[in-house]
């Protein structure tokens, strides 16, 4: 090391030397002062270039999205380009906005009904294949498969099989006498279909979540219970569930985030139902994109958006004074 | 651990009484009284039986899960004219695989999209590698603030901000072109935050060793941190592959012309003009499908120890 920084003074000494004439460092030389703050400096540039793209990328393509949104909410924009500022109107117009307030509902029941469902699913099946039993390997990567599929594929391919009359789920129905229902094509009947499918794409996902957190629990603790006697269901109500919390909160986390924003809000509407029939199954991100591309409305969307973002902003800034307020940058400096 | 249980108990490896020794120090209310060999015995007949009873209803799950998976695969297989007959004995053919293939233009559609998710997860593992590294291992006043910014903005998802990031795409002059595919996808800070995470658990030896050899930043970077990150890299790459072979909204928002129509688009259009033509949907289907599953097949251990590690480290 001291020759290494021995050379890499030498060349410096002097530049090294003014820089710091003041001596801060009041134990230290001025020449020593000077190179530890050159060294610093040298690591915050590479640290700057190693940052840079992700930084533009990061800021250009998610940072500034989120404020033009805040902008163009407060202009009306006809066809493309034709900007008058119309205030707050976009905002005062989302009041009688039945249509808006029907998918929020739609996006809430999304969120009452999927998370907690899938929550129990994928937990139940985590505790199933936890321990071996021949062909475990490949009973886990079954439930995970729905997952590797595209919501355009899973779309299309359930609606096969929910065609009406014909499709091979509608004939199983038949045996219980749903032979006539259009689960698809129902109003009640279409957003509780596509919270099913959705459940089926998701579980096996937050199944692996859970089995991360489920053999950091050690095996100890279980033997020992055993041992005394405590039955499997004293095990999983006093050492796994208290045990598992961390993974249960970041599932939860994670579910809450996919239930209203993620992909199969909107692909998996697109494709199955285009928001119908009746409007049943519109999400809110769904008519966000219909208000923009289907009417051109960009001011209404970005108004829409506006809100959806603080109300991300409010949830997870709860979340995160829950989890002892950003433990992510408890070893910043 | 009383050797008298020990002596009792022949059938006893060592590493079970290994095993036992380690439970010593787990909490226990029960009295040794009894022979805790013998019990350990009934324990494991009765968990022999729990054990089978668990691989049925599971294997009996997993086929149900699997069911649709296989519909899909016999959907694509069957002539036009059996498309909804019931049972599994209708004869099978190609012709479906072979018109999506050849008159619709999904060749054109499987390169767009390998093109389209191969060279966004390439950027995407260097420069999220690169900002790890930055923020795992290089000091610089604001380090903190830096990483929660970026942090922050996993809360924001792609359908979230599509109007105003279809604005800024479009200024930028990029609407339906491979660079308005690409480029706005790349930046995600959830590589980002697993790369770190995996990078502040490197040893600092190994890059002091790296920088008395002469190495700059630049220099451990290349030969020290993205060598000791290959599993992670794997994994994501298996992420990343996935998530962008699959996108739909993006592609479907940015492109018009029918020649950047990634593989989602392709089915999506399927569907739209051939709406009853079942087998030729999912044969489109099906081949969309098959790359995710090779992928899946090939990366699943990466792919599943990294969502290990994040349902753990939560």
């Amino acid at each position: 090391m001291s020759t290494n920084l021995a050379t890499r003074a030498s060349g410096v000494s002097n530049p090294a030397g003014a820089t710091a004439p003041a001596g801060n460092h009041s134990a230290l030389p001025v020449k020593a002062g000077g190179m530890a703050k050159r060294r610093r400096r040298r690591e915050a540039r590479a640290a700057f270039l190693f940052l840079l793209p992700d930084g533009i990328g990061l800021t250009v393509f998610v940072g500034i999205p989120i404020l033009l949104a805040i902008g163009v909410s407060l202009f009306s924009v006809s066809g493309f380009g034709d900007y008058v500022y119309v205030g707050l109107k976009n905002f005062q117009r989302m009041g009688s906005d039945t249509l808006l307030w029907q998918s929020v509902g739609v996006t809430l029941t999304m969120l009452i009904v999927f998370v907690p469902v899938t929550f129990v699913v994928a937990l139940a099946l985590a505790m199933l294949v936890k321990d071996r039993f021949p062909g475990v390997g490949v009973v886990r990567a079954i439930f995970f498969l729905p997952n590797v599929l595209s919501l355009v594929v899973i779309g299309v391919l359930w609606q096969f099989m929910l065609v009406d009359k014909q499709g091979v789920l509608t004939n199983l129905g038949g045996i219980f006498g749903l032979q006539d229902v259009s689960w698809l094509g129902t109003p009640s009947l279409a957003l509780g279909t596509l919270i099913v499918i959705s459940i089926w794409f998701t579980m096996g996902y937050q199944m692996f979540l859970f089995l991360g957190g489920l053999t950091d629990i050690p095996n100890e603790y279980m033997e020992a219970a055993k041992i005394d006697g405590a039955s499997a269901w004293q095990r999983f109500t006093k050492i796994t569930w208290p045990l598992l919390a961390p993974t249960s909160f970041f599932v939860l986390v994670v579910s809450i985030v996919a239930a209203v924003t993620g992909v199969q809000a909107f692909d998996l509407v697109y494709i199955l139902t285009k928001g119908g029939p009746a409007n049943a199954t519109t999400t809110v991100v769904f008519y966000i994109y219909q208000q923009a591309f289907t009417f051109g409305d960009y001011g209404y969307a970005a108004a829409i958006t506006t809100l959806l973002v603080a109300f991300l902003v409010i949830v997870t800034g709860a979340m995160l004074l829950v989890t002892r307020g950003g433990r992510f940058n408890a070893d910043a400096d | 651990m009383p050797t008298q249980t020990e002596t009792e108990v022949p059938s006893m490896t060592q590493a079970e009484s290994a095993q036992a020794q380690i439970s010593h120090h787990a909490p226990r209310t029960l009295a040794a009284s009894v022979p805790r060999a013998r019990r350990r015995a009934r324990f494991a007949s009765s968990e022999r039986r729990s054990t089978i009873i668990r691989a049925v209803i599971a294997w009996i799950l997993a086929l149900i899960t699997m069911f649709p998976i296989i519909w899909l695969i016999i959907g694509a297989l069957r002539p036009a004219d059996q498309t909804f007959s019931p049972g599994l004995s209708s004869s099978f053919t190609f012709d479906n695989l072979s018109q999506v293939l050849t008159q619709v233009p999904f060749p054109l559609y499987l390169m767009n999209s390998a093109i389209v998710s191969i060279a966004v997860t390439l950027a995407a593992l260097l420069f999220h590698s690169m900002a790890a590294y930055a923020l795992a291992r290089l000091r610089f006043t604001g380090r903190g603030t830096v990483f929660l910014l970026m942090i922050s903005t996993m809360l924001v998802s792609l359908p979230v901000i599509l109007v105003p990031l279809f604005m800024i795409v479009k200024q930028l002059g990029l609407v339906d072109t491979y660079a308005g595919l690409i480029v706005p996808v790349i930046f995600n800070a959830f590589g980002i935050f697993l790369l770190r995470q995996y990078y502040l658990n490197i040893p600092k030896e190994l890059e002091e060793a790296a920088e008395l050899d002469g190495c700059g930043y630049g220099g451990i970077y290349l030969h020290v941190i993205l060598p000791l990150s290959k599993p992670i890299l794997a994994s994501l790459a298996v992420l990343f592959f996935l998530a962008n072979w699959n996108s739909f909204l993006w592609p479907l928002t940015i492109t018009q012309s029918p020649n950047l129509d990634v593989i989602q688009l392709g089915i999506s259009t399927l569907q739209g003009q051939y709406s009853s033509a079942w087998g030729l949907i999912m044969a489109g289907s099906l081949v969309a499908a098959v790359p995710t599953i090779i992928v899946f097949l090939l990366g699943q251990r990466w792919l599943v120890d990294s969502l290990k590690t994040t349902g753990s480290k939560g």
